[in-house]
């Protein structure tokens, strides 16, 4: 039995060029440069006229085929433009696609934002109905729950205060609550549970967790590795608008690692997305290498041994002194870990130049597991250059020792580093 | 993590399948009809559009919806001084308070459609983009929103019309046909209009001057019998006179307006001619605009 079926699903932009010849997707035009083209075209090129506007198409979906049986949870991953988004937004209804067709059994219900609809002017309670008819749910419906998302939530206390006043936590943890009591057949998820502090988003994991158990069709789409690994048992890869691959999620999830540590970042790399890449710009990593001792990429590292950090930079506008810092997340929750800090150099380094620096982690006692990875490039905590948040791939750390010769279960480790200990007595 | 659990759906999820319904997302060619069925299966989130946008209009104002009424009140004042009182234009034979405040009870319905249903998707641009609804919501939350504004300025007009010791007469049982007829042609205009706003922002600027130059050739504050009569004067020697008191009535709001008056005041401005060209206006234009819409919709969230 079929939840979702997608056939040859495509999604294509126009991309249009401005005056200035730069090329924009297609957005709003005014009125006056679509005259203005008219008028042109009638002077230059009349032929023109009738025919249809040429314009280059971007695919952002490209005959997308897949087929998602009911129950299942299914994480779709791949890097920032792959067209997650927009398939999701295909299934949702929210765009409709170019050409192809899915079919879907049951109600959608989709979580692309938390909060859609909110409004700081009203209070908790006026958001949650809201922002909870929004989503699709009935009145009754959210009156039958509204106790308990109140309860979830834990702002009890402010539930009749405007939201404009609450922090961004309890807003976050309001508008999650509220999704989470959802009850379509079919949830379609964005990247939203990493909202909210640690125990939260531990609840929210918890939730989805307990959704998918009521044979509810769950399409997720995360670049938490551990999350989907978590939650998804299955999973597609797209890449440039494409599902290249569909199979279990570990397998996947390998594969999709390897890419991304083949790929490297320069200094334009995912530029536009503040939450990969940040920074004021004055110096930019050009290259970021993860190698062994013997200068090897491999896509895992033994537990224990030494991990060298290359990274290479360009200069764009002269900087007086230049601090790097290489920082260890948590694949769990996103939490950083671990830092290191070294100042570069206290030169003053003029536009042009490039560099590189390698910062080594002997015998980094790591426990198994997946570690993303935070590099920053900067003078000071609060000016920083250039921020490569989560963009290479994670650090991923494995043993081939059993566990009778650790003080742990490799598959399950207990905590993240390895620290000397004796018994005294 | 037991990954194989998770994928195992409860039995009460497998026999409820086969009366899940069924949906096909296809791209969709040419004109589509109104779905009004669709839409009344969203009608809790059509009362709650409208209602967050009145709580959202007066929250934090000392006065709230008082503000509605000290709005038309102080309007109609001056404008009955100005046109009353210095420019003594004519007001069938009423109080120019009385006459300009229905003139403007019907005005502000019209132009509260017209323009609340222009602007709405550009407003909710942030809804458009991240959940499915039929869009046609949005535009009829702010019809709703517009009418309760409208229930507040007829308790304006009833006060007038006690002060000035107006009798109602029957009349008064055709005011709810005469605000169906301005609903359906300023949805209608609005609707093409918020289409445009979408497409092309230059509407936003334009629109507010287009919907001045409206009031003014609008009978609001003289009644349409002055121009008419103004035409048949000037223009009684080349035999044109009828046309273009024709062509007058051919703006909407001169039917609507009269209308209004005729229900109201009791007035006798309003002619065959003008509620017989209203009623088509209304079918045309709201079928015109439904359509238009419904056309570009699925359009608006790539565009807007």
């Amino acid at each position: 039995m079929f939840s979702i079926r997608a056939h040859n699903l495509s999604k294509a932009y126009r991309i249009y060029h401005t005056a200035t010849g730069d090329k924009q997707l297609h957005t709003y035009r005014t009125l006056r440069e679509d005259i203005m083209w008219l008028a042109k075209t009638a002077v230059s090129r009349p032929g023109e006229l009738f025919q249809k506007r040429t314009s280059e198409m971007f695919y952002a979906l490209r005959d997308v085929s897949f087929e998602i049986g009911q129950g299942e949870v299914i994480g779709i991953i791949g890097r920032n433009g792959a067209g997650k988004s927009t398939l999701l937004k295909v299934l949702s209804r929210i765009t409709e696609p170019t050409s192809g067709m899915a079919e879907i059994r049951g109600r959608v219900g989709s979580l692309l934002e938390v909060g859609t609809g909110f409004s700081g002017e009203l209070t908790g309670r006026e958001n949650i109905f809201m922002n909870g008819s929004i989503l699709g749910m009935r009145r009754k419906e959210i009156q039958r729950h509204f106790d308990e998302i109140v309860a979830f939530s834990e702002v009890e206390q402010f539930i009749d205060t405007p939201v404009k006043r609450y922090s961004s936590g309890m807003y976050m943890r309001l508008a999650f609550s509220v999704a989470a009591h959802l009850e379509p057949e079919i949830l379609i998820v964005d990247e939203v549970l990493a909202v909210g502090d640690l125990a939260f988003q531990k609840k929210c994991l918890g939730k989805m967790d307990d959704v998918s158990k009521q044979g509810r069709t769950v399409l997720f789409v995360s670049h938490n590795m551990q999350t989907i690994r978590a939650l998804c048992p299955r999973c597609l890869l797209m890449k440039q608008g494409q599902v290249v691959m569909d199979s279990d999620t570990n397998t996947v999830i390998d594969i999709y690692n390897r890419e991304v540590s083949q790929s490297d970042v320069d200094a334009r790399t995912a530029i536009t997305d503040s939450r990969l890449r940040r920074g004021s710009g004055e110096v930019r990593f050009n290259s970021i290498h993860v190698k062994d001792e013997a200068g090897n990429k491999p896509s895992f590292f033994e537990m224990g041994s030494t991990l060298r950090f290359e990274c290479g930079y360009e200069v764009f506008a002269p900087v007086q002194g230049m601090t790097a810092t290489i920082v260890l997340k948590s694949g769990r929750s996103g939490e950083m870990l671990t830092s290191v800090k070294h100042v570069v150099t206290e030169k003053r380094l003029g536009a042009g130049e490039r560099g590189m620096f390698v910062i080594e982690l002997p015998k980094a006692n790591l426990r198994p597991g997946e570690y993303p990875l935070y590099f920053w490039l900067g003078k000071s905590t609060n000016h920083p250059y250039d921020v490569v948040d989560g963009l290479t791939a994670p650090l991923m750390i494995q043993t081939e020792k059993s566990a009778d010769e650790l003080s742990f279960d490799p598959s399950k480790p207990f905590g993240i580093f390895d620290i000397e200990s004796k018994l005294l007595s | 993590m037991p990954a194989s659990e998770l994928s195992i759906p409860t039995e009460s999820a497998l026999s409820a399948a086969h009366e899940l319904p069924m949906t096909i997302i296809k791209p969709a060619s040419g004109w589509a009809a109104l779905n009004l069925r669709e839409i009344w299966d969203y009608r809790d989130l059509l009362i709650t559009l409208a209602t967050r946008d009145l709580k959202i209009r007066y929250k934090q104002t000392v006065l709230g919806v008082l503000w509605v009424i000290l709005q038309q009140f102080v309007s109609v004042i001056i404008f009955a001084i100005i046109f009353g009182v210095f420019a003594q234009l004519p007001s069938d034979g009423l109080p120019h308070a009385v006459f300009i405040n229905t003139g403007f009870l019907c005005w502000n319905l019209f132009n509260g459609v017209t323009s609340r249903v222009a602007n709405s998707m550009l407003g909710n641009s942030n809804l458009i983009s991240k959940v499915y609804f039929p869009r046609l919501l949005i535009p009829l939350a702010g019809v709703l929103s517009v009418l309760i504004d409208f229930i507040i300025t007829a308790g304006v007009t009833a006060v007038f019309l006690v002060y000035f010791r107006i009798p109602l007469t029957p009349n008064i049982l055709a005011l709810p046909f005469f605000m169906l007829l301005t609903i359906l042609i300023a949805t209608g205009m609005g609707l093409v209009l918020a289409t445009l706003n979408v497409q092309y922002r230059d509407f936003v600027y334009a629109m507010p001057f287009m919907l001045q130059v409206l009031f003014y050739a609008s009978p609001i504050i003289f009644p349409s019998s002055m121009v008419i009569d103004k035409l048949n004067t000037t223009l009684a020697q080349n035999g044109s006179a009828s046309l273009f008191g024709f062509l007058y009535t051919l703006n909407p709001v001169v039917g609507l307006v009269e209308g209004f008056r005729w229900s109201l005041l009791g007035t006798s401005s309003l002619t065959p001619t003008m509620v017989a060209l209203d009623i088509f206006f209304a079918i045309a234009l709201f079928a015109f605009g439904a359509a238009v819409f419904r056309r570009f919709e699925r359009r608006f969230v790539d565009v807007i």
